[in-house]
């Protein structure tokens, strides 16, 4: 019991950690309907970004404190990520408007290598670390419930509760603020809303700024676990069935996809793995989401899809 | 001047029908094919074919493939390296345990375990479109990239996970130097193109062209979706899958599973994209265009470096032709979506006109 608890809960925040990728890509469907294949190399590029500003901030002016460090690296990242945001809208997408969806993929694709490339080059290309001070030692739970009780990473809990905390913060921004309806308004419906005076450009800009930072946060969490390195931008990889399970264009879904995949490719490996010579994690995720779509094509949370002809 | 079609009319269905109706374009193409047998292998040197011709063509073939069930179905796939690793899986297990097996048929029987394997992974576009289905394909790539890794008895049990073969003879010729497995691959790519080209302007081409323009309207006039659908799995992953055979029998000769990753998927997308959906003959220019760019990066880079007096490390020649690869991708697509199959139709139609335009 307590194993298969320590497995779940494992799950759980490995999932947490999808949903934190697969967020950006939801981000920028739903505005835009351009299926972002870069969301892993931006993942890389920010994390690579943070990682070497927390070096270099020391270094150039003789600040000490690790904090001052690591909040300074973490602004000027993400003023990279506008940056590259804005740089994005402004060479790609606005060429590229009322193309076909495998069009704007292509050119994700595109900006994938341009942005794996970029960011090695600037930032070099060794396995970095990010310390942002979180705590490693593992912790012990429920010990008076039963026997050993269960072994629970610390960083992983605070991961989680930053992922909360970025979810929570996201919604507030959609629901409540101006601009937040506006890329409501945008996802919706394009013409609606330009009709309206939504400028569709701005908002484009906005929405990968927004999914910039959710990337520089992933990157960093992912980062202080895993170190930065080039294997980061595989992430988008593993983030793929989890927004596929929970529908393109859902936020809910992209969190409660995440966990599902999470726990579904632990307790895979663990229990299932045994017998077929193990590292299923991968591929399993990608059955589960496809045995999802079978029944529901839309995805768990997605917009019900209605052919008209 | 030269390229107009006046006085030549057609006087039957069969003469109306051809694949190629203007008699300009029908020489043109003869000879194309003419050189390419003849006239290439007294001009280019090994390392040409080997470094060049021989995955330009194998590569055509996939792409040929791909964009049959990418270009004319419109089911955007990202599995394609999944198909080319069965493939040549496949051809090689039937090449190793059955004593005796000539080439082509373990060629072929590739493409018939790829075909398999292809439609099994095709079921869930019966329900899912889109997006979702190129997500969807890549739980096909995934899979075949962990079966062949950990399940022993498809490498043979062999103890480093790479398989190899050698000495192909082929109706009693052997295929070992570069030339012979050039016009060996030739040949290959000839009658598929052809007859892929035959398939796309019949009946079923007509199918997954309706199924890819609108399927809920091709389904009421009267196509059969999963008929339809099925079948360009079927036959993309046939011709994916004899690719796969040749790209590892014939121009790899050993491999690991990694030489079918995603990233090999990606690019067979890139070349269909690039060099037109719904084009055989964009095929061509995509797998040329994707095989030649990263070729002329490596030797133009340091060219540049040097011109400018700087050293450039090989890693950083990497990261720069990473840069220079996306960069010339994105500006491809904004500068003709269409593909370099558009740009040939376009030069075609000046040329119609030239040197008199109106």
């Amino acid at each position: 019991m307590g194993f298969f608890l320590e497995t779940l809960f494992g799950g759980l925040m490995a999932g947490m950690l999808y949903s934190l990728v697969a967020l950006g890509f939801v981000l920028i469907f739903k505005a835009s309907g351009v299926f972002n294949f870069a969301q892993g190399a931006m993942v890389l590029f920010a994390a690579l970004a943070m990682a070497r500003f927390a070096e270099w901030i020391p270094a150039w002016t003789g600040i000490e404190s690790r904090l001052v460090a690591n909040v300074a690296a973490f602004v000027l990242a993400g003023a990279i990520m506008f940056v590259v945001a804005w740089l994005v809208e402004f060479l790609v997408l606005r060429h590229l408007v009322n193309q076909e969806g495998a069009t704007l993929l292509m050119a994700t694709l595109g900006i994938t290598y341009f942005m794996e490339g970029l960011g090695q080059t600037i930032f070099g290309s060794d396995i970095y670390k990010i310390d942002i001070g979180m705590p490693k030692d593992p912790i012990f739970a429920f010990d008076t419930v039963f026997e050993g009780g269960v072994l629970i990473n610390q960083e992983d809990l605070i991961a989680a509760g930053i992922a909360a905390v970025l979810v929570v913060l996201l919604s507030l921004f959609f629901q409540k603020t101006a601009t937040g309806r506006a890329l409501r308004a945008v996802a919706d419906d394009h013409q609606a809303a330009q009709s309206i005076g939504i400028p569709l450009n701005r908002i484009w800009v906005i929405v990968w700024c927004v999914a910039g930072v959710v990337a520089l946060v992933a990157g960093m969490i992912w980062g202080s676990k895993l170190g930065v390195q080039f294997s980061l931008a595989t992430v988008a990889l593993r983030a793929l069935p989890v927004i596929i399970l929970g529908g393109l264009t859902s936020v809910p879904g992209a969190i409660i996809g995440g966990l599902i995949i999470g726990v579904g490719e632990k307790l895979s490996e663990v229990y299932l793995g045994p017998y077929v010579g193990g590292g299923i994690e991968i591929w399993f995720a990608y059955v589960l989401a496809l045995v999802f779509l079978l029944f529901r094509p839309q995805g768990l949370f997605g917009e019900k899809i209605i052919d008209r002809v | 001047m030269f390229y107009r079609e006046n006085g030549q009319f057609k006087t039957s269905y069969a003469a109306d029908q051809q694949i190629l109706p203007i008699a300009q374009d029908r020489w043109a193409i003869l000879a194309l094919v003419a050189f390419a047998f003849i006239g290439v292998p007294l001009l280019v040197d090994e390392y040409l074919l080997r470094a060049i011709l021989i995955p330009f063509l194998i590569l055509s073939l996939a792409a040929v493939g791909v964009n049959i069930l990418v270009g004319y179905c419109g089911q955007i796939s990202l599995g394609s390296g999944a198909f080319m690793a069965v493939g040549a899986y496949a051809a090689y297990n039937t090449f190793v345990r059955i004593e005796g097996m000539p080439l082509i048929v373990a060629l072929l029987s590739g493409g018939f375990f790829a075909t398999l394997v292809g439609m099994f992974f095709g079921i869930p576009s019966l329900r899912v479109k889109g997006l979702y289905l190129a997500v969807a394909t890549l739980a096909a790539q995934f899979f075949c990239d962990w079966a062949f890794l950990r399940i022993g008895w498809f490498t043979n049990n062999n103890p480093s996970g790479s398989v190899s073969v050698s000495a192909l003879p082929v109706f009693g010729l052997p295929v070992d130097t570069p030339l012979q497995k050039y016009l060996f691959c030739l040949a290959v790519l000839v009658v598929f193109a052809l007859l892929a080209k035959n398939l796309v302007r019949s009946a079923i081409g007509r199918e997954w062209m309706a199924i890819r323009d609108m399927d809920v309207a091709a389904a009421v006039i009267g196509i059969r979706p999963m008929y339809a659908k099925l079948s360009a799995f079927a036959v993309s992953s046939f011709i994916v899958g004899v690719a796969g055979a040749l790209w590892g029998f014939v121009h790899l000769g050993s491999w690991e599973p990694a030489a079918f990753s995603v990233d090999r998927s990606f690019q067979l997308l890139f070349m269909v994209i690039i060099g037109g959906m719904g084009s055989i003959m964009g095929s061509f220019f995509g797998a040329a265009f994707i095989v030649i760019l990263p070729i002329v990066l490596n030797q133009l880079l340091p060219a540049i470096g040097h011109l400018f007096g700087i050293e450039i490390s090989t890693a950083a020649i990497s990261h720069a032709e990473f840069m220079a690869f996306g960069a010339l991708i994105v500006w491809f697509l904004i500068v003709e979506p269409h593909g370099l199959a558009k740009l040939w139709s376009i030069g075609k139609q000046k040329l119609r006109l030239w040197p008199f335009p109106h």
